[in-house]
């Protein structure tokens, strides 16, 4: 009974790792750039669902249609103007492009709100559900139901919408979507600026849940990497199911091995993946 | 003589000339030592990293892994007693032992895979140090008792050390350029497949290369250790470890033999002239730096310079 209860809060943790990957397989699979200041803009989304909460009394849940607007905007400018710039270079350089921003974003929240923590306190009911022998804490099932809906959200959006299949197509065959008319530079803002959203979105749930602060976002970026990679590149649905495995992998690491080797125990299982099956679980070949 | 020998000679002479001279003109100078120490450690990081992200063109993000383990290594020998030439010697053997496998593994994989599972190593490192506080004192740190000695007699030390382990790599990384090894990670790096192709046994020369860039960098940190006095995991594992050699190498240019000095040096003097007057922002001004670096400068300095007296 213990273990089903460690696999449900892995699982709840897991929709948040899924809306968190989400954002970050898009860029890498389209952009085919690893965005590092990801984990940092996961950051800033929890900021603003705490300071929605702390002067407006906004729940964080709802401070989501706050954040992803937000991002999306800074995303779509950055893009359009500053990364665009280098999009074509090597790896190294789109890394440690990404990783410059990442400094940049991290270092000036750490200035405007120092590195304390902060938590988000008394919006949800503290008292959980119960089935049988299993607890639900409410603030976590929530969370991590809006985190799988809006990456659900944004699954359908890339394949029902106008610009949702250019987004694909780009992902697909760059030269010949161009040849279609796609103007893909718009295509790479547009793409970046879902990607920041979705940060932002996960920001705001975790921020419902966890305490804030910037010495978070390293590990917000390991767990996007790795559940990316996990479900595999370029698929939205991947990430999902790389997110839920994530999450329980990390609760059964903490309960066999414990919880201080939590990152080693999914560093290890993203090695092995890499290893034997680097296209990820869902994901399909030929994308590096 | 080729213009190769004469490039090699000069660097032994320079570096010999600056080990011998430099400890003497800075006695006394604490600030210049401590500056023209880590210029030194910067330059061993530098240059061994382009021996992988340079010559290979793998860009890799394990250099501060191999330089934690390094520091770790030599603090823990010298805590029970080893004498610190035999610290030093057991990080850079230790440093090899663990890259001959490692890089065995994940140079298998290319691009992003390969950079994020390089950047890996390192936060496993760190969280196996962290955890097994029987040995290394955990997030605790370890003090390294030499450091117990004359401050100015340490500093010294570190100086001398320091500069020429940084002209040793230096000249590796100049010897392993001009030989067949250095000809093979050529091809690697232009096309791999197409190397493959004409019997360069591609696995073999990388995972050379790896190992080769991990020997300076864990003894790098093992001098870091003995000069600081005091590491714990999150310093010597940090990721700036691995990301400021890289900028190093991007500001004098990828895949040169002087790049690395020329970025180290650059790299040293705006850290110093800039981030000391805003020392709250130090990282931030970094990632100004390497915005502004691969907008303006995507080449680095020395390729750019050559590039424009070619054109004239």
């Amino acid at each position: 009974m213990q273990l089903a209860q460690v696999i449900l809060n892995g699982l709840l943790l897991g929709g948040l790792y899924a809306a968190m990957a989400a954002g970050f397989s898009l860029v890498w699979g389209v952009l085919n750039i690893i965005n590092i200041a990801q984990g940092s803009a996961v950051v800033l989304g929890s900021y603003v669902a705490y300071f929605a909460w702390r002067y407006a009394g906004l729940n964080p849940l709802l401070a989501v249609a706050l954040a992803g607007p937000l991002l999306f905007g800074a995303g779509w400018v950055l893009q359009r103007f500053l990364i665009q710039r280098v999009i074509a270079a090597p790896v190294l350089i789109t890394l440690v492009f990404t990783f410059g921003m990442d400094l940049i974003l991290n270092n000036t929240m750490i200035s405007l709100f120092t590195a304390d923590y902060r938590k988000i306190e008394g919006v949800f009911p503290t008292v959980p559900l119960h089935f049988g022998a299993l607890t639900l804490p409410v603030d976590r099932l929530l969370a991590a139901a809006a985190g799988i809906g809006v990456a659900f959200g944004l699954h359908f959006y890339l394949h029902r919408s106008r610009l949702g299949r250019a987004i694909v197509a780009v992902r697909m065959d760059r030269q010949t979507a161009e040849l279609m008319g796609v103007r893909v530079e718009i295509i790479y803002a547009t793409t970046f600026g879902l990607g920041l959203a979705m940060a932002g979105v996960a920001g705001c749930l975790l921020a419902a849940i966890f305490p804030t602060s910037p010495l978070n976002s390293a590990y917000y970026l390991h767990i996007a990497f790795v559940a990316c990679v996990l479900g595999g590149l370029g698929s939205v649905l991947g990430a999902v199911a790389g997110g839920l495995l994530l999450g329980v992998v990390e609760s059964l690491g903490a309960l066999f091995v414990g919880a201080e080797y939590g990152t080693t125990v999914a560093a290890v299982v993203l090695l092995l993946m890499l290893f034997t099956r680097p296209q990820g679980l869902l994901g399909r070949a030929g994308y590096e | 003589m080729t213009s190769r020998g004469r490039l090699a000679i000069a660097i032994a002479v320079i570096g010999g000339l600056a080990c011998a001279g430099l400890p003497l003109i800075l006695a006394g100078e604490p600030y210049l030592m401590r500056l023209v120490t880590m210029f030194s450690l910067l330059l061993v990081l530098a240059a061994s990293w382009n021996i992988v992200g340079g010559f290979t063109g793998y860009p890799s993000f394990a250099t501060g892994a191999f330089f934690g383990l390094g520091a770790y290594v030599a603090a823990i020998l010298q805590a029970k007693g080893v004498d610190w030439r035999l610290a030093l010697v057991a990080a850079g053997l230790a440093g090899g032992i663990l890259a001959a496998p490692v890089g065995y593994g994940v140079l298998r994989l290319r691009g992003h895979y390969f950079a994020v599972a390089s950047l890996m190593l390192g936060t496993i490192l760190k969280e196996l140090t962290t955890g097994w506080s029987d040995l290394t004192g955990g997030g605790m740190g370890l003090t390294i008792a030499g450091a117990g000695g004359d401050p100015e007699v340490l500093a010294s030390f570190a100086l001398r050390v320091s500069l020429a382990l940084a002209v040793l790599t230096v000249l590796l990384g100049a010897a392993i350029k001009w030989s067949r090894l250095g000809f093979g990670l050529d091809c690697i790096r232009m096309n791999e497949t197409a190397a493959a192709g004409i019997g360069v046994d591609a696995q073999r020369l990388k995972t050379y290369a790896f190992i080769l860039s991990s020997i300076p960098s864990a003894v790098a940190g093992a001098v870091y250790a003995g000069w600081i006095g005091y590491i714990d995991p999150t310093d010597v594992y940090d990721v700036m470890w691995s990301v400021k050699p890289i900028v190093a190498v991007l500001l004098g240019g990828v895949g040169t033999i002087l790049g690395p000095v020329v970025g180290a040096a650059i790299f040293v003097a705006l850290e110093e002239i800039v981030w000391r007057n805003v020392l709250s922002f130090s990282a931030g001004g970094l990632g100004v730096l390497i915005v502004l670096l691969l907008l303006v400068l995507p080449a680095g300095v020395l390729p750019s310079l050559v590039s424009r007296k070619t054109r004239s």
